[in-house]
């Protein structure tokens, strides 16, 4: 199993036209998306992106269609060659690579699950999961076997000789997961990887990747436009607009902590209940901690739940080692739960 | 006042003549020249088709129409299919004329394997580059528009008559739909797919024989079918510079007026389109098979 490693992007700029070269300093300077579309035909992808993913970690970009999110995650494996930064992994600079050297590095660091599942129609299933393998030159049988170990995982087994379109469209992003994570390279690219889903199969392929997350601990990129779905799966966020980031964070701060008002509206209608800790929103200890504890990980409902549980009006935090650290009481956990701050 | 207007200001009538002599010389020149040697880059072509033609004329009847059988069954899977096929040839063979058709079938079969070979490469290019797609088109443009008789001039002219001469017309206006429509698929493949292939880190060669060949491979079917189909279109204009097979009797047919012996001919020249059309066409529609969802 490979170590997890980071990824660090640097200063991106992506320019969509035909001379975008001669246009990046005027866009450095300012120059917005819209002047450069109406004065010079050029369309503005992304604007200074700089993010660091933490090894081992999952992040998601959000954005509506049209924010640049999708481009973004093409440039991670340069799918789409950018128009000025760097984007750092293990050591490399993606954009510096020649030809043969990004050819090596998305055969064995990265891996990539697509919207509309982009699996090969007249292959197998068995062929399509051992796809990456076979790019990397692995014998027959040792690719088939391995992928056979990752069709059962993502719980394909016995569908391994079907085409991908005698199967449903859960089945096939089974098949695109299993596929990605067959070239067992430590990142893996999820471009809106579940939205063409329903929302029930959507839930369940979560749960599928955060299980295997558990034990592959991947440096997972997760793009989606659904702010439910970023919560769920992702250790932070970065919110795109316009190819733009307007906030960078975890959950909780951006529901907290809204950059400005097209975050609000994002946010608005998320059960706060749900994404916030108890620990964000406790009180200063007062004297001695008495009465039922609750670790500081634990969301406002479930204090909630547990305070009119127990008949009391206030809970001791935890924090990890078990100490207590602060107090929540009910009415600060319902005004903020209720969208108070 | 007006003559002017009613006749074109053409070019000089004697510089117009001292141009085409001018180019015939050359020509005729050019000839002399390298005739021998383009002869001898053809004469494996030449070998070819006589062996194929050898092949043909020695296979015995049953074994032709035994093996026409099993390519209808292999393609389609269809009892229908495989009978019409064999009762079509055996009809032309009773009425008397086995021989030029197999002779016309192995002149088609190496034309349009001839034509693949080149076609298929060029419509990769064609797909990979849009420079060479804009090359390409106007070229494919005057060899499926100009009429055959004005290049069987030159290719005569080099080769003399016969049968390579007649292979060269048939490829030039066989040729086209199969670049064309292996171009076509080959753009045609999911853009996602590619992109998926990219992903991976396949190479230009691993995606194109992985990813892009079999995605489009039933237009390039299409392609073939439709190359099988114009080749018979030229059997009756190659007979004129000698090609044999049932494109012969056909002007034997109409230059004495032998209403029946044209009708016959021309009837085995459509059979044995419809027989290669059905054939080819229910192979393109087994490689879909995987596309509609269907039980293997």
């Amino acid at each position: 199993m490979s170590e997890p490693i980071g990824i660090e992007i640097r200063n991106l700029y992506k320019i969509f036209g035909a001379r975008p070269l001669d246009y990046v300093d005027a866009v450095r300077r300012g120059m917005t998306k819209t002047e450069l579309n109406q004065k010079h035909r050029h369309v503005l992808g992304l604007r200074d992106i700089n993010i660091s993913v933490e090894p081992g970690t999952i992040q998601v970009i959000m954005g509506l269609s049209g924010s640049g999110k999708s481009t973004l995650i093409r440039h991670i494996n340069r799918l789409i060659e950018p128009t000025a930064g760097e984007i750092v992994i293990d050591g490399q600079d993606v954009v510096a690579m020649s030809p043969a050297e990004l050819r090596e590095f998305r055969r064995h660091k990265t891996a990539m699950v697509f919207q509309k599942f982009a699996l090969l129609p007249h292959r197998t299933v068995l062929d399509n999961v051992a796809y990456g393998l076979e790019v990397q030159g692995v014998a027959q049988a040792q690719r088939h076997r391995a992928a056979m170990n990752w069709i059962e995982r993502v719980g394909l087994a016995g569908y391994e000789s079907r085409y991908p379109s005698q199967l449903s469209g859960g089945m096939q992003q089974r098949v695109g997961l299993a596929r990605a994570l067959a070239n067992d390279a430590p990142i893996l690219l999820m471009d809106e990887a579940y939205s063409a889903l329903d929302p029930l199969i959507r839930y369940d392929m979560q749960t599928v990747l955060l299980d295997l997350q558990k034990e592959f601990r991947k440096t997972i990129i997760f793009i989606t436009h659904d702010f439910d779905e970023a919560l769920r799966i992702g250790d932070r966020i970065a919110l795109l607009r316009d190819g733009s980031i307007i906030q960078e964070g975890t959950g909780q701060e951006m529901v907290l902590q809204p950059a400005d008002d097209y975050v609000s509206s994002f946010v608005q209608h998320v059960d706060r209940a749900k994404v916030v800790q108890v620990a964000s929103v406790m009180q200063p200890l007062t004297a001695e901690a008495q009465g039922p504890a609750i670790p500081g990980r634990a969301n406002l409902g479930e204090a909630i739940r547990m305070m009119s549980a127990e008949g009391v009006d206030r809970l001791t935090v935890l924090d990890q080692a078990g100490r207590a650290v602060g107090l929540v009481p009910m009415t600060r956990a319902v005004a903020v739960a209720a969208g108070g701050s | 006042m007006l003559d002017w207007m009613n006749r074109f200001p053409q070019m000089n009538e004697e510089t117009l003549r001292n141009l085409k002599r001018f180019i015939d010389d050359n020509f005729r020149e050019f000839t002399r020249s390298y005739g021998a040697m383009i002869e001898g880059f053809f004469d494996p072509l030449r070998q070819m088709l006589i062996q194929a033609e050898r092949l043909m004329l020695g296979m015995p009847w049953l074994l032709v129409l035994l093996i026409v059988g099993a390519l209808a069954w292999a393609g389609s899977r269809s009892v229908r299919l495989m009978a019409a096929s064999v009762l079509t040839l055996a009809a032309i063979g009773y009425f008397g004329m086995w021989e030029d058709t197999m002779r016309t079938i192995a002149m088609i079969l190496v034309c349009t394997l001839v034509a693949i070979c080149i076609g298929i490469p060029l419509g990769i290019l064609m797909a990979r580059s849009n420079r060479v797609q804009s090359g390409m088109n106007p070229v494919l443009d005057v060899m499926q528009t100009m009429p055959s008789f004005v290049y069987l001039i030159p290719v005569v002219m080099l080769l003399g008559i016969g049968r390579v001469a007649g292979m060269i017309a048939v490829v030039v206006y066989a040729l086209p739909p199969i670049v064309r429509l292996t171009n076509l698929g080959v753009r045609e493949v999911d853009r996602e797919v590619i992109e998926a292939a990219d992903a991976f880190g396949s190479s230009a060669w691993q995606k194109l024989w992985n990813v892009q060949l079999p995605l489009a491979l039933p237009t390039i079917m299409a392609g073939v079918n439709q190359t099988i189909m114009m080749a018979l279109a030229m059997v009756v204009i190659a007979s004129m510079i000698g090609v044999q097979g049932l494109g012969q009797p056909v002007l034997r047919a109409i230059s004495n007026q032998y209403f029946t012996l044209g009708l016959f001919n021309g009837f085995a020249i459509v059979g044995i389109a419809i027989i290669f059309d059905r054939i080819s066409q229910a192979f393109g529609r087994r490689l879909q098979k995987h596309r509609g969802g269907m039980d293997v």
